[in-house]
């Protein structure tokens, strides 16, 4: 059985087995044997940096089909806030929101709304706990929360214990609709539009018991059905709840602009994620009350399933923040218990080279003793992302030293040159002299 | 098995590194994330002190299952008074150092929070030796 389920997957037809996505990936989880990329399950954070580098469109992400809404007696569309900024001004959030319904939904229930209330519990969480390590971490982005658990999981215990916004929208809409309709809460299907493959994941394998969603639509799939909804005229009008506020959430920056207590510092961008938790894991920016961490470049609108250029979508954003105005005061729970994460998340250290430290050891000092003597090109020709990676799969027994095609192709050098020397050197009796005697010539005269 | 690493001082543009190197190397040898942290937070501190303080040192990790030793040793001015650079807030770094976010006077401090033994043995003018070590539970 699968141990682990990825939004991420690899088209075998497509991939040429070059080398881009290797180089890329942010926890080395990608290898190429066999001239196709091979992707580590443990390691798979569902980021999505490698279906933005793949030149051949061989990485893809999984996501739930609009034929799913069939499982349900009553559907409800759960629109990412970054949802928003894919439309022309003239698309207003209300006219975005009543297509969902034309496009075969019953209800939809903005996950900005569930922003909203989540920014509350956070600033609450934040002026109750003050003795909790700070800065304390956002819990929104599943890929920078997945990064925790593989590459720092001394850190996990700086990740706010409170849901994300679409978890919280997914519990709120069945909730809503429970009341509304009377029906069970399993008639009742939750789907997010989602931005990218690792809410995907979080959707499928939750790091917790069982997601309040109950699939996730890819944000192109739904914007291509919808456009054309657009230019219909609107036949079931719906007025959006939320407030600039919440919409904010979908672009770097938002999340903190909600919150608006403490020291605040956002982060945007994978590897630039990673060099914050590197600062905090060795003891800094202890002043900083709250860090918002998302892995793409943007913020959710710069997510790797989202059609529109994150550029034009942070300016409608933007001006979305600025004058898009609630028409109702709303009176979400204002229990923490209710936004709280039940479970601790736990560690997935799928970064040593065995599970026993003193194999672990012998093991590092081999790689070590490798890396040294490999030429240090990080080519990528082997598979591996460096030549530091390919020691250490070596190590483990993943590749082989001949892998290297600098090493291969000197010691081919060697034995070329060793060939040649061999090839020269003659028995004595297999002079010129004999060769002529053989040809009948010998001593004339 | 060992690492050492060589630290310049004032070379700002390398400082973290050596800590971040034997990071990777606790990772790979799956040590307790705890203990891992501790061990980090040890090694960037005493980098940055040669970073800061000294002319030029060196940093070593030793690394058993059992625990892990961080050595710093530098020559350098040294510390006339250890107890006085243990507390919270105590720094000599200059205002220039300062000014670049480091030299808070935590270097010292935050290591003690973070070893399980540490002895740091120093002579004015001639250098400083440290010497931490985290046990691996």
């Amino acid at each position: 059985m699968q141990q682990y389920f990825h939004s991420v997957r690899l088209d075998e037809e497509k991939c040429r087995g070059c080398t881009n996505c290797i180089k890329h990936c942010p926890t080395e989880a990608i290898r190429v044997r066999k001239g196709r990329a091979r992707i580590i399950e443990e390691r798979c954070i569902d980021c999505g940096e490698c279906i933005r580098v793949c030149p051949n469109q061989a990485k893809l992400a999984i996501t739930d089909s609009l034929e799913k809404l069939k499982d349900f007696k009553y559907t409800i569309a759960l629109p990412a806030p970054s949802f928003y900024g894919q439309f022309k001004p003239e698309h207003t959030p209300a006219r975005v929101l009543s297509a969902l319904l034309a496009l075969g939904f019953d209800d939809v229930f903005e996950v900005a709304l569930a922003a909203e209330a989540v920014s509350w519990a956070i600033r609450h969480y934040l002026e109750v706990y003050p003795d909790r390590p700070r800065p304390l971490i956002s819990s929104a982005c599943p890929a920078v929360v997945r990064l925790i658990q593989v590459r720092f999981p001394s850190l996990l215990e700086h990740i706010i214990p409170i849901e994300s916004p679409m978890e919280i929208a997914g519990r709120m809409a069945r909730e809503q609709a429970c009341r509304k309709t009377g029906l069970e809460p399993g008639e009742i299907g939750t789907f997010f539009i989602t931005p990218c493959p690792a809410k995907v994941t979080e959707v499928k394998q939750p790091s917790e018991g069982r997601s309040s969603v109950d699939g996730a639509i890819s944000m192109a799939v739904v914007y291509g059905a919808l456009l054309k909804r657009l230019e219909m005229p609107v036949t079931n009008p719906v007025a959006p709840r939320a407030s600039g506020v919440g919409i904010g959430w979908g672009r770097a920056g938002g999340e903190n602009e909600a919150i608006k207590t403490g020291s605040l510092l956002a982060v945007d961008g994978i590897h630039s994620v990673i060099s914050v938790l590197d600062e905090i894991e060795r003891g800094g920016l202890t002043d900083i009350d709250y860090l918002e961490a998302q892995a793409c470049t943007g913020g959710c609108i710069g997510g790797p399933l989202v059609p529109q250029n994150p550029f034009v979508a942070r300016v409608r954003m933007g001006n979305l923040v600025k004058h898009h105005r609630s028409r109702e005061k709303w009176a979400y729970p204002r229990e923490l218990d209710y936004y709280r994460l039940k479970t601790p998340i736990p560690a997935r250290p799928a970064l040593t080279l065995a599970s026993d430290p003193r194999v672990a050891l012998a093991r590092l000092e081999e790689a070590e003793r490798i890396c040294a003597e490999l030429p240090g090109l990080d080519c990528g020709s082997c598979g591996s992302p460096s030549c530091r990676a390919l020691a250490e799969d070596i190590v483990q027994g993943y590749a082989r030293r001949s892998y290297c095609i600098f090493e291969l192709r000197e010691r081919l050098q060697q034995l070329a040159e060793e060939m040649v020397e061999l090839a020269q050197k003659q028995p004595p009796a297999m002079g010129r002299d004999w060769k002529q005697a053989r040809d009948g010539g010998g001593e004339a005269d | 098995m060992q690492l050492k690493f060589q630290v310049q001082g004032m070379d700002f543009s390398r400082a973290g590194q050596a800590a971040t190197k034997i990071k990777k190397a606790l990772q790979l040898a799956g040590m307790d994330p705890a203990t891992t942290r501790k061990a980090i937070i040890i090694a960037y501190e005493a980098e940055m002190n040669i970073v800061i303080h000294a002319c030029h040192g060196s940093l070593t990790a030793n690394i058993t299952p059992r625990k892990v030793e961080i050595i710093a040793d530098d020559e350098g001015p040294g510390i006339p008074d250890i107890s006085l650079a243990m507390q919270e807030g105590y720094s000599t770094a200059p205002p220039h150092i300062r000014e670049m976010g480091f030299g808070a006077g935590m270097g010292l401090p935050n290591i003690k929070k973070s070893a399980d033994e540490l002895d740091i043995r120093s002579e004015v003018n001639k250098g400083t030796r440290l010497w931490a070590v985290v046990f691996n539970n």
